[in-house]
C-alpha cells in the first residue's frame, strides 16, 4: 500500500502534464468575445481616399481577418480565406496589419484579393484596439456589432468548416 | 606588466566607441513628470508581452511589445492613470497581459498552492518528527551501561 503512493502521484502528474501538452499556449482567450467590436476608421489599401469605417457594416454579420505581407501563416491561410469569400455568406474585410501599403497591395496582386475592402492598419493601433497579439486573426462580428468569435492562427480546411462557416450561418 | 595593460587602453576605446550605437537604440523619452516616468517603468515591468510570453514590456523587443510600450506611454501623457492603462490592456488581451495576476476565483488555486503545499510538507515533517520522539524508550540495561560510561569519562577528564 505504501508503496502504491508516489506510482499514484507519478500516474497523476504525468496526466495532468501530458493534458498541458496538448494545450496551445500561444492561444490566449480573447476577452473581447461578445463585447462591441472597437470602432474604427481607416484609409483602404487601394484607394487611399476611401475610408473604412467599422460601423458601415453595423446590422450585418462580417468577417475581420487580420493579415500582413510580412506574415507567412497567412499565405498558408489565403486559399481558406479565399474559400471562404467565395461562398459570399458575409462580407470579409481585410486588416493590413502593420504594413507598408505597396507591399500589402504587392501581395493580393500576386495572390488575389479576396477582400470585400482592405483597411490599412500601418502603426498597429487598431490591432491593439481589437486585442491582436499575432497575426493571422479573424473575427467574426455579428448584426449588434458584438464580436461573436475569435480564430487566433491561419484558418484551415478543417476550421473553416467545422467552426468558422457553422458560427457565420448561426449569426445569419 | 605596466607597458602591457597600456596596449590595451585603445582597444578598450575601440569598443566603448563601438558600442555607442547599441546604446542610441534605447528608446529615449520625455515624460511630463517624474510620477509619469515612474508609473510608466513599473507598468511595463508588470505587463506582459504576448508575443514572447515569458518576457514583460520592458525586456521584450518584439514589435507588439514596442506598440504596447507606445500605448501606455501615451496613455499616461495623456493624464491616465496607472489603473486606466491596466483596465485597458485587460479588456483586450485578458489578465494574462499581467504578470501579476488578480485574486479571482479562478487563480485561488495559483495564488494558495504554495501555501496549500508549504502545509502539507508541515504536516508531514511534524508527523515524522513525533513519530521519531515517541521510539520505546532503551532498556534499563543499556541505560545503565551508558550512565557508566559517561561517569568513567567524567573521571578521567577530572
Amino acid at each position: 500500500m505504501r508503496f502504491l503512493l508516489p506510482v499514484v502521484i507519478f500516474v497523476l502528474l504525468a496526466g495532468l502534464l501530458g493534458w498541458g501538452l496538448t494545450r496551445d499556449p500561444k492561444e490566449v482567450p480573447s476577452p473581447l468575445i461578445g463585447k462591441p467590436a472597437p470602432a474604427f476608421t481607416a484609409p483602404t489599401l487601394f484607394e487611399p481616399e476611401k475610408r473604412f469605417s467599422a460601423s458601415d457594416y453595423l446590422g450585418k454579420v462580417w468577417i475581420l481577418n487580420v493579415w500582413a505581407s510580412w506574415c507567412v501563416a497567412c499565405r498558408a491561410e489565403h486559399e481558406f480565406i479565399t474559400q471562404l469569400a467565395r461562398m459570399q455568406l458575409v462580407p470579409v474585410v481585410g486588416l493590413d496589419y502593420k504594413d507598408k501599403p505597396e507591399d500589402g497591395r504587392a501581395w493580393l496582386r500576386q495572390l488575389g484579393n479576396p477582400y470585400t475592402v482592405v483597411p490599412t492598419d500601418e502603426n498597429g493601433r487598431i490591432g491593439i484596439d481589437w486585442g491582436v497579439y499575432g497575426v493571422p486573426e479573424t473575427f467574426i462580428i455579428d448584426k449588434q456589432g458584438m464580436i461573436a468569435y475569435k480564430h487566433i492562427g491561419p484558418v484551415n480546411a478543417d476550421s473553416l468548416r467545422d467552426i468558422i462557416v457553422p458560427k457565420i450561418k448561426e449569426l445569419l | 606588466m605596466k607597458p602591457r595593460s597600456l596596449h590595451l587602453l585603445p582597444g578598450l576605446m575601440m569598443m566603448l566607441v563601438l558600442a555607442l550605437p547599441v546604446r542610441a537604440a534605447i528608446e529615449v523619452l520625455e515624460f511630463n513628470s517624474p510620477q509619469v516616468e515612474k508609473d510608466y517603468y513599473t507598468l511595463i515591468d508588470e505587463l506582459r508581452c504576448l508575443v514572447c510570453q515569458n518576457q514583460n514590456l520592458k525586456d521584450s523587443n518584439a514589435d507588439l511589445a514596442k506598440d504596447l510600450r507606445r500605448q501606455t506611454y501615451e496613455m499616461l501623457q495623456q493624464g491616465k492613470s496607472k489603473q486606466e492603462v491596466v483596465d485597458y490592456m485587460v479588456a483586450r488581451y485578458g489578465d494574462f497581459v499581467l504578470y501579476r495576476p488578480p485574486l479571482k476565483t479562478n487563480t485561488l488555486l495559483l495564488w494558495s498552492g504554495p501555501f496549500l503545499l508549504l502545509m502539507v510538507v508541515l504536516f508531514l515533517v511534524v508527523r515524522r518528527i513525533r513519530r521519531n520522539r515517541s521510539v520505546e524508550p532503551p532498556e534499563p540495561r543499556t541505560l545503565e551501561q551508558a550512565r557508566h560510561l559517561l561517569n568513567d569519562d567524567e573521571q578521567k577528564t577530572t
